[in-house]
């Protein structure tokens, strides 16, 4: 398969571009902070999102989805990218539809996600760096389990309607066998949710589980052969994540390289000055090489590849690398007033840092890329 | 099955059969590298020639040439598949050549028929080597400020200035060249000659390079009488068919930053070096921290190489796109080669002992330190960048 977009995925790329550009572009953020929304996001843009068919692009047109893949889904997050638009997609119609799609609970919760009622939220990291250690505990109780733990880092966490919950039926904390992944509904007795406002003005939940009781049914997969979900669920967030970063890095660049073109300074346009256009060039060239690595990682997961694992962090890496370097040179290339709350550029260098963060940063996709080469 | 896996299957059987074993061996210096030409010398390793030619009977030497001009007619997709398949068994490339890389797709172009005939099948069998007669002492980055001029004597050209940087010419056979054939204007009075270096006239000079070797030749050309058959393209066009090789050019050295072929020299070499600890990590934290995130680098400049090779075979490519290619690859490439220094201490730093196999890894770093020079420089791809992908204003 070449590695460039087909006619129906630029098609749909048009069609995102166009809808996220017109529903969501960066005044709704600013809006949505300006508001203090105890939400973080709009229910109305989502139900907006499964109108357009984008809530189940990764769900099997059996289950009322488009049935598409990785790439499809990634074209819809660069658009969200590009336009720091606050979504539910990446954890809902994402990473957890990856983990339900091959299990039991997809008859309960894809209805939901398909038709915009449905908002999903993962619950992995339990420290302020991401991690696959689990420690929070699931303990069998009566036809279900009892989990008792805490988990941070959980956008959406305080409102979503599922949680998807890594816990440990058996093992100790870095051991990959015994975890189990749960998918817990929001009502659960015994849980709650402390939302944290995070630097891009999103919303994160410490959420505490104090004995929380589920039904056996909840297992996604099968108890302690939750690694398995837990993966699927890793390299699509991550991959994910890389594409919402390309949006993020290049809507960055095209703002930086627009800015360059009508800012006079010394009698001149100052896109005109070499050592503006050398950095500017610079960027672009780092942009276009993460683009690849994630068209690369999308291509291998679609394709079910056992060389996913390794592009996917790859384009983690590379993506968080680029992205960074792009907000910070747009910043840097505004000059005072990319310092402004005013203009859009710092919102774009807030969301690159919380993308970069997410589902791992660059250097613990490095360090996973060092171990899988055994050095 | 369909026809590419049934080509797949049948290349891989073909390979196995006819691959030399050391010819899947890397390549450990410039010396191990076939250019072919008249003057190759095959007598240290006689199956390089017989590789070669068994890859060039099948047109496996320019696999997607057309077959009349000695190629193997295969589509973009077979060729993928062959090189594939050649990678898989770490085969190397039967035969290195500028006139395959650069002059070919250039006369394939901008040739006449007669000049296709002529030279393209005596590049694919590796019986030409080519050199490239770009860079000039004064001109620099500013390549179309080249002086060496041909005047037109009515049937021939005489040609008479001086190049710089002319990789191989004192090993090469023939010469593609840039020459002035009008001085009132700058990129519109440039020509395209092609020329047998053994012309009366023709002198070269090696330049010894930091590494110690010495690729690269001063050459002089003293009322050299050029027919005007080898004129490519119009007179004083040349520009264009200069440009569209410098793109080939560029998109071949931007290859370096790819990993080579089979195993991986820069890991393989530091977990030699320094070993891993007992929790099996390289024992020096900082240089596996630096390794690590050029490998991250390295494979997404992988993915890079082959998005641009799919998106220039579908005619999707930027046309200034091989410069991001050519910047990125060789900054690369540098760091890949200080890395390995940084890895290898001080054994890598001996220059002509056993130990560091004759001051290879030294050698190799110093020459990297053109990578970003030669070919036009960082600074170029840049400008370029900025000026054709970005559109920025220029001053």
């Amino acid at each position: 398969m070449p590695l460039y977009l087909n006619d129906e995925q630029t098609m749909l790329a048009d069609t995102a571009r166009d809808f996220v550009a017109q529903h969501a572009p960066v005044k709704h953020l600013r809006s949505l902070r300006d508001t203090s929304d105890p939400t973080g996001f709009s229910r109305d843009l989502w139900k907006q999102f499964a109108e357009m068919g984008f809530t189940g692009i990764l769900i099997p047109e059996g289950d009322g989805g488009l049935g598409l893949g990785h790439i499809e889904a990634g074209v819809v997050l660069e658009e969200i990218g590009r336009n720091l638009s606050p979504s539910p997609f990446l954890a809902t119609s994402v990473a957890a539809v990856a983990a339900l799609n091959h299990s039991a609970q997809r008859d309960r919760w894809f209805f939901g996600i398909v038709s915009g009622e449905t908002v999903a939220a993962i619950a992995v990291d339990e420290k302020a760096k991401h991690g696959t250690g689990i420690a929070m505990r699931a303990e069998r109780s009566g036809n279900g389990f009892r989990l008792t733990g805490t988990k941070q880092f959980v956008a959406h966490g305080h409102v979503a309607d599922l949680i998807l919950v890594a816990a440990r039926t058996a093992g100790s904390a870095e051991d990959e066998q015994g975890i189990t992944l749960f998918a817990v509904p929001k009502d659960a007795a015994n849980l709650s949710a402390d939302p944290r406002r995070l630097a891009d003005s999103s919303l994160a939940a410490h959420l505490t589980f104090d004995g929380v009781e589920v039904d056996a049914d909840a297992v996604i997969g099968e108890v302690d052969q939750g690694s398995l979900p837990l993966k699927a669920l890793l390299a699509a967030g991550r991959t994910g994540a890389s594409a919402e970063m390309l949006g993020v890095g290049g809507g960055a660049a095209d703002m930086t390289v627009a800015y360059l073109k009508e800012r006079k300074q010394f009698g001149a346009h100052i896109g005109s000055f070499q050592a503006l256009q050398h950095r500017a060039a610079h960027v672009y060239a780092e942009m276009e090489v993460a683009r690849a690595a994630v068209l690369k990682a999308q291509q291998l997961l679609d394709a079910g590849s056992d060389e996913a694992e390794t592009a996917v962090s790859v384009a983690k890496a590379t993506t968080a690398l680029a992205t960074t370097l792009s907000v910070q040179e747009g910043v840097q290339m505004h000059g005072g007033i990319g310092m402004t709350d005013e203009y859009d550029i710092g919102f774009y260098m807030k969301r690159a840092r919380v993308l970069a963060e997410l589902f791992g940063d660059a250097n613990y996709h490095a360090d996973q890329l060092a171990r899988a080469a055994g050095y | 099955m369909s026809s590419l896996e049934t080509f797949r299957a049948e290349t891989r059987a073909w390979l196995k059969e006819n691959v030399p074993a050391s010819m899947r061996e890397p390549v450990r210096s410039d010396t191990d590298i076939n250019w072919g030409g008249r003057r190759a010398d095959y007598a240290k390793n006689p199956d390089q020639k017989w590789y070669m030619d068994a890859m060039a009977e099948r047109g496996w030497t320019v696999p997607d040439w057309p077959t009349e001009y000695g190629g193997g007619g295969l589509s973009p997709a077979e060729t993928k598949i062959l090189r594939e398949e050649m990678r898989r068994i770490k085969a190397r490339n039967p035969l290195n050549s500028f006139g395959i890389s650069m002059l070919g797709p250039a006369l394939l172009k901008y040739g006449t028929e007669a000049q296709k005939l002529k030279h393209l099948p005596k590049i694919a069998r590796g019986e030409i080597r080519w050199c490239q007669g770009y860079s000039e002492p004064n001109a620099g980055s500013d390549l179309a400020g080249l002086a060496t001029s041909a005047e037109d004597r009515g049937d021939h050209f005489l040609v008479n200035g001086q190049k710089v940087w002319t990789s191989y010419a004192d090993k090469a056979d023939w010469i593609f060249c840039l020459v002035r054939t009008d001085r009132t204007s700058k990129q519109g009075g440039i020509s395209f000659l092609l020329f047998d270096m053994e012309s009366e006239g023709v002198s070269t000079r090696p330049i010894l390079l930091i590494s110690g070797y010495s690729p690269f030749c001063e050459t002089f050309f003293d009322n050299v009488k050029v027919p005007k058959e080898n004129l490519v393209g119009e007179l004083n066009k040349g520009w264009d068919v200069a440009k569209y090789l410098l793109g080939h050019e560029r998109e071949m050295i931007s290859g370096m930053g790819l990993q080579s072929s089979g195993g991986n020299p820069l890991v393989d070499g530091a977990i030699a070096m320094v070993g891993l600890d007992e929790s099996g990590r390289l024992a020096d934290p900082l240089l596996r921290a630096q390794i690590a995130l050029f490998e991250v680098r390295a494979k997404a400049f992988s993915a890079m190489s082959e998005r641009f090779i799919d998106e220039l075979k579908a005619g999707k490519a930027h046309p200034a796109q091989p410069s991001m290619m050519k910047y990125y690859g060789t900054e690369l490439n540098k760091t890949r080669h200080e890395l390995m220094m940084a890895a290898g201490g001080s054994d890598a730093l001996e220059w002509d002992s056993m130990q560091s196999n004759g001051g290879a890894a030294a050698r190799a770093w110093l020459r990297t330190k053109g990578n970003s020079i030669e070919g036009g420089t960082s600074e170029i791809q840049l400008n370029i960048i900025a000026k054709r992908i970005l559109e920025l204003p220029s001053q």
